[in-house]
């Protein structure tokens, strides 16, 4: 991309003019999701000290390897990566309608918008999908002696280390930690999107309503790109430290 | 090629490139780098248990790299953070350098804390990678 030159000896802090050459509205969006960064990171980062104070974890290709409508097939990382595609899609999308926003033309930003917030909204459905197929699934666990059966929440995690039963190997309940890092952060990601397709549709109704004509510039399409791009960036973390190790 | 300025601080509007196709080459970097982190966990679950330790840590750190590299492509690229100019790049990465030190001091400690209860206290040998762990079930009365 070029960029208009510059002069070598722009006074930025000398007033009259942003020092970092970015309006008021975005230096803040940046500050927000750089203070939303943290707030992820802190979550994160205590799942991942809770992980490594246990001598087992939950082995994701074990928890995470069904698929809707495939039944009982043995399909560990497939319905992650589907959701992780649908989410990078949609990041293009959002930039695609920033891009036909510098250019004025409202049609394009109108359709890129619906096709970014099909793709959250179709992100948010295989979330559902999986949050329920956790909690109502029946995993054999031994506690106490006797076979029960369970389902992942956040008060019980049938993941634990297997141990023989009966002839039968069987896994015994896991570190409870697992339930409530796993559906409080998700949950946490799920909400960022669900907040963002909100966004995005409130973008979409105001640019149908040409104010952003009105006023001359599409950058509140920008602002919300941003926050859409970060939800896809904290996703990139979520599935590397929830599903891939 | 209209370049709009949005406000009247901002001197320089930088010029917006007309084409798409930085756009859909970043798509395809980021779909390759994920298709390269899905084949490495693959490789990790078509091997479990038969990896060495070492090995299993450093797939899991060549992942991590990946995930790295893409968050980059998103921020630089999509977020067009690439396109401002130093000092505003500079109030983002500085202090987000602070999770460098935030995730090895807790990592550390987790490990720290596993250490302590395997051995109480240092008082007795690490039995943990020979004996099999059982976790106490939940109590009777909290399991509904």
């Amino acid at each position: 991309m070029s960029t208009t030159a510059i002069p070598t000896n722009t006074k930025w802090w000398n007033g009259g003019r942003s020092p970092f050459n970015i309006s008021y509205g975005k230096v803040m969006m940046w500050y927000f999701l750089m203070s939303d960064a943290f707030t992820f990171g802190a979550f994160l980062i205590s799942y991942g000290t809770i992980r490594f104070s246990v001598n087992h974890w939950a082995d994701p290709n074990e928890v995470f390897n069904a698929f809707p409508f495939a039944g009982h097939a043995n399909l560990p990382l497939a319905f992650v990566s589907l959701m992780t595609f649908i989410l990078i899609f949609s990041s293009v999308t959002m930039v695609l309608a920033v891009h036909e926003g510098h250019k004025m033309n409202r049609k394009g930003v109108e359709k890129y918008m619906v096709l970014t917030i099909i793709g959250g909204i179709a992100f948010l459905a295989c979330q559902a999908w999986e949050w329920t197929h956790m909690i109502t699934g029946d995993h054999k666990v031994l506690v106490n002696g006797e076979i029960e059966r369970w389902g992942t929440t956040v008060t019980r995690n049938p993941w634990g280390p297997h141990i023989m039963h009966n002839g039968e190997m069987v896994s015994t309940p896991g570190p409870i930690a697992f339930g409530g890092y796993f559906f409080g952060i998700t949950g946490f990601h799920g909400f960022h999107v669900f907040s963002g397709v909100i966004i995005n549709v409130v973008m979409l109704i105001k640019t149908r309503l040409k104010h952003f004509d009105q006023r001359g510039h599409y950058e509140m399409i920008e602002k919300a790109g941003l926050y859409w791009h970060f939800v896809d960036l904290v996703w990139v973390f979520v599935f590397l430290c929830f599903y891939l190790v | 090629m209209s370049s709009n300025v949005s406000s009247p601080e901002i001197t320089h509007a930088p010029e917006h490139a007309s084409g798409t196709g930085r756009i859909w080459k970043t798509f395809w970097v980021l779909s390759a780098l994920t298709v390269v982190e899905l084949a490495l966990g693959y490789f990790l679950y078509w091997k479990h248990g038969q990896l060495s330790y070492g090995l299993t840590l450093s797939t899991k750190l060549l992942i991590a790299a990946l995930t790295l590299a893409k968050a980059y492509y998103i921020v630089s690229i999509f977020m067009h953070l690439g396109d401002e100019i130093r000092n505003m790049i500079m109030t983002i990465i500085v202090p987000l350098m602070l999770f460098v030190w935030f995730i090895a001091a807790f990592l550390w400690d987790g490990n720290a804390w596993k250490n302590l209860r395997n051995t109480d206290g240092h008082s007795r040998p690490d039995k943990s990678k020979t004996e099999q762990h059982h976790i106490p079930a939940v109590e009777k009365d909290a399991k509904k």
